[in-house]
């Protein structure tokens, strides 16, 4: 079957928050609300907890004008669309990096493990996507947990080659549900980013 | 075909999308992964996607002359039908995608805190709108015809006319930023982030022609952009049962 060729990436830009986040860039009345800004809209099941972290480019600089979006399962596995999905839960989140500090949060469930194509589970992982000026194509790239024992055995993490890199994937616990996962887009600790 | 499972999604094409490191986009050298990216099929992660329902679009999110500004009062500035049609590599439809573009205004000029280009806000025009695919796959939105701009790069680089558009698809791995530019503009092959794609063809690709048979006489010109997204294999071998 002849494919048609994928449209190419271009960068977000510096103005990336206009399109996406416009309450946030000031452009108030467009939008009720900014897409994403709410992963829990109720009474969703699971232990909560808070992803926050920074972006930093190859110099140790924060990316302070980056957007970055989560897409997860809910506390069972299932990622919403999904028959039985959790619908107190969005499982999207999308957060424009702080303009001073270059932080991002995502207040959102712990997630459960999902199903391998050819058998076998996932550990628990939050995917996200990192779009900014300077990044010519999304970059995509998984937080998994560091104290969660399923990561012994997930496919995606037991591929690695070189296994000083995996701590790159891994969000750090910091006590009462917060955990960090700081991205590195160069340098010796550059984050694994996946072409999947 | 269609009785066939899905499969995973087919690897991204890399020959058609940009590098990461392309020094003449200054931005680009720090910013760049410099590992190989790791590979893997994809999965149920991938595979799905945040749905946005109808319901998330207002009655004017599609329509960018008369979005911010006070009622009934249009943005200044040439008027534009931008129009097309979001497809897989497969050439099937891909209908209820979320499309949200981002432009700057007749002048050039961004609504944006950071931007510091002279030319002057438009007062009813704020940059932003939405729409969401129908079963075809058929999208449009109506706005004015952005202007080119210059920006800190080089010593004297200037953006060509363009429109940014984010596309959610099916599955997070069809997720894609790009931009649209516009037939004919002197600017695109001058243009260092036109420059990150490689592929001469793909760049025509980004390229909207302008199309007389859709333009609206005496008020808005159209111009026709087609959006291709990654599609999932359908084969009867993809999907063994487990054991086999």
């Amino acid at each position: 079957m002849a494919d048609f060729p994928e449209t190419a990436s271009q960068t977000a830009g510096p103005y990336v928050h206009i399109g996406c986040t416009p309450n946030f860039a000031g452009i108030a009345g467009v939008y009720d609300a900014d897409l994403g800004t709410k992963m829990i809209t109720g009474d969703a099941a699971g232990e909560r907890i808070t992803l926050t972290g920074q972006i930093f480019d190859g110099t140790g600089t924060p990316l302070r004008d980056a957007l970055i979006e989560a897409w997860q399962a809910d506390t069972n596995g299932l990622y919403a669309g999904q028959d039985g999905a959790d619908p107190h839960f969005t499982g999207f989140g999308r957060c424009p990096c702080d303009a001073e500090d270059g932080s991002f949060r995502f207040e959102t469930v712990k997630p459960g493990a999902v199903a391998w194509p050819s058998g076998g589970m996932q550990a628990p992982h939050v995917t996200f996507w990192i779009v900014a000026r300077g990044i010519n194509i999304g970059l995509h790239t998984r937080a998994y947990f560091a104290d969660e024992a399923a990561n012994e055995a997930d496919p995606v993490l037991g591929r690695i080659e070189h296994r000083v890199r995996v701590k790159t994937l891994l969000a750090q616990p910091e006590g009462d549900g917060q955990y960090r996962f700081n991205i590195h887009l160069q340098g010796p600790d550059e984050t694994i980013f996946f072409d999947v | 075909m269609s009785d066939f499972p899905k499969g995973g999604y087919a690897a991204r094409q890399h020959g058609n999308h940009p590098v990461a490191f392309h020094p003449p986009y200054r931005t680009s050298v720090k910013r760049s992964p410099q590992a190989a990216p790791i590979s893997f099929p994809t999965t149920v992660s991938e595979e799905t996607s945040p749905v946005f329902g109808h319901g998330v679009i207002g009655p004017k999110d599609a329509d960018l002359l008369h979005n911010y500004g006070p009622q009934d009062i249009s943005a200044i500035g040439p008027r534009i039908v931008v129009y097309g049609r979001v497809q897989d590599q497969f050439g099937r439809p891909v209908d209820g995608a979320l499309i949200e573009v981002w432009q700057a205004n007749a002048g050039g000029r961004y609504r944006h805190k950071k931007e510091g280009y002279l030319a002057p806000l438009d007062p009813n025009f704020g940059g932003c709108g939405r729409t969401i695919t129908d079963a075809q796959g058929s999208y449009e939105f109506r706005t004015v015809l952005p202007g080119p701009y210059p920006w800190p790069n080089g010593p004297n680089d200037w953006r060509p006319a363009h429109i940014h558009f984010s596309i959610f698809g099916h599955g997070f791995a069809q997720r894609l930023i790009t931009q649209m530019y516009f037939e004919g503009d002197p600017l695109i092959w001058r243009c260092p982030i036109v420059g990150t794609v490689h592929d001469k063809a793909a760049v025509e690709r980004l390229i909207a022609p302008l199309d007389m048979d859709r333009t609206l006489p005496m008020d808005a010109r159209a111009y026709r952009f087609d959006i291709t997204l990654r599609g999932r294999r359908q084969t009867m071998f993809e999907n063994r049962m487990e054991g086999l």
